[in-house]
């Protein structure tokens, strides 16, 4: 625990990446294999439940310190924070002795389950054995407030600096589904099969928004474009008739996506294929809330089933025939995925089409497409990419249609038709122009019911003039719009055009003289 | 009651003397030179000794009476003295006894030593005024000579990675505890400050480089920087880059207080009494009536009544206590110097 302890406050010492790694990395070096996957764990997010209830723990205290209990609420209060205030209160002992972080671990898991006279006790030995250091980490352990800033790419790095191996390997080797009571960091890493986990996810690849011109990206016939489908990336796992399916959150879904065990019958051991889960029906991709919904569900039912089909869109293949593929070129990668998916011959595996524009210039055009098909964006794969581990530049990029926003304040109302012909739901917004509103759009509504007969209400208290059907309105109300393009336009008075917009929400915190400006709009025109 | 608090600060109406008073009066006794406890304005001063240069320096050209520790003198039938009080150079609690009645005015206090000030002295008494700036259980400090020690291998491992330690402190009490506590051969560069109230004590400089507009880093290679809470933030410190940064100071003993500021090393290091120390002052006097200044006052009170059922009670006093970035004993113009060197 001494060592633990220590790791702990050299990490909290530095703000800097390599001080942190060479602390982590030291700390593996010298710690066996039992003590540092559980280091591993904590410095992962992979803390245990609080095994211990905050209000006896705060008594408890009190009662160790020999104060009472207003005394310690009151040092809890200058201190802010209670691991922190424990372990300065508790009386400190000067003692030699260490325990096996391990140890230490495995029975603060244990004692969740024990009565609170047990409980009690365990504390007390506990809290007059440790020095200040030692207390305030195993009081943020037992109070679930432990946190330390490190990523898990920072812990990979330091393990992989220790153990003399790859980022990649150390990054592929301790995903899954291990528990840090059951192995320990040694086996995690071996080569050996005994270890070998079935369930066991490759990284996942991220692609970074593309932030280049295409001129840098080189000749398109280089690129593989697809769609990026607006669902959960997950990979499907068939080893040994069992199949797992992972989510990019390193989440074990396969209770959740139960359609997809009969996979197991269907694809040959050894394949792995990293995808999207999508909802589809009737030849359809279906609304990502109705997957939503489904994945909130305790249990997947038969109606449930038949009511929101998963089916996975895959783009890539990790595994095959039991070898790790990830090293080969996309493009044969690619075309052993479409070796496989036709095999399959089951409705629930499908192939991410591939898109082959012959020119850059067509590209935009396709990712404008992409709202209506339901996706998010395109993905720009350069064909000789290797499958890599993590966000990583260069070989594969994203390119999502965000739209873009602006606040504008509104002038203009009119009513709407069929349902809602008797309220204003129509509008028309201005912006700034030097020191003049300009109407630059209007915006079909995104406001909820109640808001459009709030926005009403004030439109009707608020009209400057009546023009037929169309009343101008005091400019005070502001709106986020948002759109998906921007074009030049001489016909409209304010010289742009946008596409697609909408209401995103009513800025009720902003006031018009803190909307944007032509000139904001014009410079956004000139950078697309 | 021999004692009243008044407007102008703790008074003694038999004697006509006020102590540590805030607003300027005819008789003050000072039981340090902080600027808190020491103001300026008043026609005579009484104080121990070990004060007189550094008053002299702070306050100018006073009028100033000085004793020793248990020296007495008697002011129309009061006894005075001073006792140690062991907070810094020259501290003192001064004692009153008028026909069997007695009081002490601790000033501010710390009972363990620091290796370097006259230690604390617990006087008996019926009326103890103590101070209460750590006056909470979270506050226990360790023991001086650990801390000397973590203060040197923090150094030196500094050096060790070609890095100057920078150390942030008082410049009356603290400065010359971190000097005296110091054991390296590496160069050791002093805020002017801390130089000029070294200087004003009779400390020894001669070891120290005084920092000037000629300073250049080469002096230090690695080395040591002591300089005060003032220069935090100021451009000042970039010309020791690359540094490691050291708050020494009672508050370090927070988490928060640390990371707020981002030091790299906080050394729990104060010249006031802690929570321990301040129950064991406290009882040592033997005093039933105890008045709570400066810190947490009500709490520390509230916890003397209940735990050992004294008649405590919690003062308001212009007592500023401590902040680590605003020491007041810096003048103006020493601040003003100081950043026109930035
Ligand atoms: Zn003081
Ligand atoms: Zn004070």
């Amino acid at each position: 625990m001494k060592a633990f302890s220590r790791l702990y406050s050299e990490l909290d010492q530095t703000t800097r990446t390599n001080e942190k790694v060479n602390a982590m990395a030291n700390y593996f070096m010298r710690t066996n294999a039992q003590d540092s996957i559980w280091a591993v764990a904590l410095l992962t997010g992979r803390r245990p439940k609080r095994p211990i209830r905050t209000s006896d723990l705060k008594l408890w205290a009190a009662e160790l310190a020999r104060i009472p209990y207003w005394l310690f609420e009151d040092s809890y209060d200058v201190v802010g924070d209670l691991a922190e205030t424990i372990s300065l209160l508790i009386p400190l002992r000067k003692t030699e002795q260490d325990k096996p972080f391990s140890e230490v671990m495995n029975e603060i898991i244990d004692i969740q389950t024990k009565s609170e006279n047990e409980k009690k006790e365990w504390l007390f030995s506990y809290w007059s054995e440790f020095l200040q250091d030692e207390l305030f980490v195993f009081n943020k352990l037992i109070t679930g407030s432990f946190r330390v800033g490190v990523s898990q790419q920072l812990v990979y790095k330091a393990i992989a600096k220790a153990y003399d191996l790859d980022d990649k390997v150390v990054t592929h080797k301790l995903m899954g589904n291990w528990l840090p009571q059951n192995t320990n960091l040694k086996e995690l890493l071996s080569d050996e099969s005994s270890s070998f986990d079935d369930s066991k996810p490759y990284p996942f690849y991220l692609a970074y928004q593309l932030d280049l011109p295409f001129t840098d990206l080189g000749n398109i016939s280089e690129w593989q474009l697809e769609r990026k489908y607006d669902g959960i990336r997950g990979q499907i796992i068939v080893r040994n008739q069992q199949v797992h399916t992972w989510s990019r959150g390193e989440e074990l879904m396969t209770d959740k996506f139960i359609e997809f065990d009969i996979l197991k019958t269907i694809l040959p051991h050894g394949t792995v294929v990293d995808g999207e889960v999508l909802p589809f029906k009737d030849g359809k991709i279906q609304s990502f809330n109705e997957m939503q919904k489904r994945i909130g569900r305790k249990n997947v039912s038969k109606k449930t089933l038949t009511d929101v089909p998963l089916c996975m869109m895959c783009y890539d293949l990790l595994e095959h025939n039991g070898e790790d593929i990830r090293t080969k070129p996309l493009h044969e990668r690619r075309a052993l995925l479409e070796e496989v998916i036709t095999k399959a011959k089951t409705d629930l595996l499908k192939l991410s089409p591939v898109l082959s524009p012959d020119s850059w210039d067509k590209v935009d055009t396709l990712r404008t497409e992409s709202k209506q098909l339901g996706c998010e964006g395109l993905m720009l794969k350069h064909k000789d990419s290797v499958y890599e581990t993590g966000r990583r530049r260069g070989k594969w990029w994203k390119w999502k249609v965000d739209p873009y926003t602006v606040d504008a304040v509104l002038i203009y109302a009119q009513s709407g038709h069929g349902r809602r012909a008797n309220l204003y739901t129509d509008y028309t917004f201005a912006i700034w122009d030097k020191k003049e509103l300009v109407p630059f759009t209007k915006a079909y509504s995104g406001l909820t019911d109640k808001e459009l007969i709030e926005v009403d209400t004030w439109i009707k208290k608020n009209t400057i003039e009546k023009f037929g059907p169309v009343r101008s309105v005091r400019a005070e109300l502001v709106f986020e719009i948002a759109f998906e393009g921007i074009n030049a336009s001489p016909r409209h008075k304010s010289g742009i055009a946008l596409r697609f917009p909408r209401i995103l929400r009513w800025r009720k915190d902003k006031n018009k003289e803190e909307i944007n400006t032509k000139e904001d709009l014009m410079q956004l025109l000139n950078s697309v | 009651m021999l004692i009243q608090f008044t407007n102008s600060g703790i008074y003694c109406k038999q004697a006509d003397v006020y102590i540590d008073p805030w607003k300027p009066v005819n008789k003050a006794i000072i039981t340090h030179a902080h600027s808190d406890h020491a103001r300026w304005g008043s026609k005579h001063y009484l104080a121990h000794t070990d004060s007189e240069f550094i008053l002299r320096y702070r306050l100018g050209n006073i009028s100033l009476e000085t004793l020793s520790y248990n020296q007495s003198v008697q002011i129309n039938g009061v006894n005075i003295s001073l006792h140690p009080a062991g907070h810094i150079i020259g501290s003192a609690q001064v004692r009153l006894e008028y026909k069997g009645e007695i009081w002490v005015v601790s000033g501010d206090y710390k009972v363990k030593s620091d290796g370097y000030t006259v230690p604390f002295e617990p006087v008996k008494c019926q009326h103890f005024i103590t101070e209460s700036t750590f006056g909470l259980p979270v506050y226990n400090f360790p023991d001086v000579s650990d801390l000397n020690v973590q203060l040197n291998e923090w150094v030196a491992e500094n050096a060790a990675q070609g890095l100057n330690s920078l150390l942030i402190g008082y410049a009356l009490g603290k400065a010359q505890r971190i000097l005296s506590a110091l054991e390296t051969d590496q160069p050791i560069l002093l805020h002017s400050t801390i130089y000029n109230t070294n200087e004003a004590l009779g400390f020894d400089n001669s070891r120290y480089i005084k920092f000037t507009q000629d300073f250049k880093k080469e002096q230090l290679n690695p080395g040591i920087v002591l300089a005060t809470g003032s220069v935090i933030g100021n451009p000042w410190l970039r010309r020791f880059d690359p540094y490691k940064l050291a708050f020494c100071s009672g508050w370090m003993q927070l988490r928060g207080a640390r990371r707020r500021r981002n030091a790299d090393k906080g050394f729990i290091m104060s010249d006031h009494a802690d929570w321990h120390s301040l129950n064991d002052a406290v009882l040592a006097t033997g005093a039933q009536n105890i008045y709570v200044t400066h810190g947490y006052k009500s709490v520390y009170a509230k916890w003397l009544r209940e735990k050992y059922q004294l008649n405590a009670v919690e003062v308001e006093t212009l007592f500023e206590g401590e902040s680590i970035e605003n020491e007041s004993t810096e003048t103006k113009e020493e601040i003003r110097e100081e950043n026109q060197q930035a």
